[in-house]
């Protein structure tokens, strides 16, 4: 009778629960996907119908892009990338059932985090 | 549905405050999660202010100081205190651990304690656990046969075939890590949550078990198995050492192999 009543025992990653690499990497993981299939395929979508539809409409779409918000949005689109598209590498290695002691957890967590670095700074140099 | 906010009932207000004996030297700070089911009021956290010139070394030994030495209302489990039943599994300093194992000195500055996360709260830090014993049932945690059994001797195993069940048949089923799992937190009531599925993997390891398909079958669905996306709260926290992210991943690798891909 009283069991309805129960409270909820506290949880949330952060006040409660320890931030870990591990989980603070899973949630990224699932971020940078969403805000790259929210704002990355769109943006690339429009580039494509700018560049389809003649030099006027492509114009005007890198005019768009030259403001500071368009130039941080496509950094943050490479950044997201990058670290999507490394940690998705090291998503699949554990599909396969290697790496998944906690050790080699956190060492390619952190080659995937540099890794991150390196491979935007890399993309933006080609980019700009 | 994911919620990232206590419920309002669940929220924490200010507790009491119990100071040590002006004598002590050597003290730390204890804060402990206390919910009364007789009192209509929030949970609370009380403070306990503990000398640990004459308290044991684990977290443990704190607790139950508390209890007999400071307030005698204070509710947990515990068992064996030695780290093989489990029944202290709690979350102290912001990790799921048993507060047997767990030393004092390990921790840094207060020491919070808290139930096992996401559970409803039977007392103080004494959370509900029939939902997880039910999904434990649901496994059917037993060898399964088909082929009658040896007249004359036990269903052997060679030294390989039991080393395969290393790292697995070690679990106490404390909840910790199942308890840590944010996607267990979300979809405990379909998704099983590392400790299951590790026992589930278990059995599907074991040679004698011969109703490995049958198992496969009652895993293989969205929820049940594949609400592990390998955040690996759970390996991180065991407090045994053992690895349910990797007997999970065992189970997804078994049953693409079954599939054929």
């Amino acid at each position: 009778m009283k069991e309805k009543q129960r409270p909820l025992s506290p949880f949330m990653i952060g006040p409660y629960y320890k931030p870990q690499l591990t989980s603070l990497m899973s949630i990224s993981h699932r971020a940078s996907g969403v805000f790259l299939s929210v704002v990355g395929g769109p943006l690339l979508l429009w580039w494509l119908v700018a560049l389809g539809s003649g030099p006027e409409a492509y114009d005007s779409m890198l005019a768009c892009l030259d403001g500071w918000i368009g130039k941080l949005t496509l950094v943050a689109c490479v950044f997201a990338l990058s670290f999507h598209l490394l940690n998705g590498i090291r998503h699949l290695v554990w599909d396969t059932g290697r790496a998944l002691d906690i050790k080699t957890a956190y060492t390619a967590g952190w080659l995937v985090l540099i890794g991150t670095v390196i491979l935007s700074a890399i993309l933006l140099g080609v980019l700009l | 549905m994911a919620e990232f906010q206590l419920p309002r009932n669940s929220r924490i207000g200010k507790g009491k405050v119990f100071s040590a004996p002006a004598d002590a030297k050597n003290t730390k700070v204890f804060r402990i999660y206390r919910w009364n089911p007789d009192d209509d009021s929030n949970p609370r956290v009380d403070s306990f202010e503990v000398d640990l010139d004459t308290c044991g070394p684990m977290v443990l030994d704190a607790i139950i100081k508390i209890k007999s030495e400071i307030d005698p209302t204070l509710t947990f489990r515990r068992s064996c205190r030695e780290g093989i039943c489990g029944s202290c599994a709690m979350n102290i300093d912001g990790t799921n651990t048993l507060a047997c194992t767990k030393p004092i000195s390990e921790i840094k500055g207060e020491v919070k304690v808290n139930p096992l996360p996401h559970l409803p709260v039977v007392k103080d830090i004494v959370p509900d656990l029939s939902h997880f014993y039910a999904q434990y049932a649901t496994i059917r945690p037993w060898i399964r046969t088909q082929s009658t059994t040896p007249p004359d001797r036990e269903r052997l195993q060679s030294k390989t075939e039991r080393e395969k069940l290393d790292g697995l048949y070690e679990c106490i089923l404390c909840a910790c890590c199942s308890t840590s799992c944010p996607s267990y937190w979300w979809n405990g009531d379909r998704y099983l949550g590392p400790a299951i599925l590790l026992q589930a993997y278990r059995w599907l390891a074991d040679s004698r078990d011969e109703a490995t398909g049958e198992r496969l079958d009652e895993l293989e669905d969205p929820f049940r198995l594949y609400r592990c996306h390998t955040i690996m709260n759970c390996t991180r926290t065991c407090p045994k050492g053992l690895n349910p992210a990797k007997a999970i991943a065992e189970i997804k690798k078994t049953l693409m192999t079954r599939r054929g891909i």
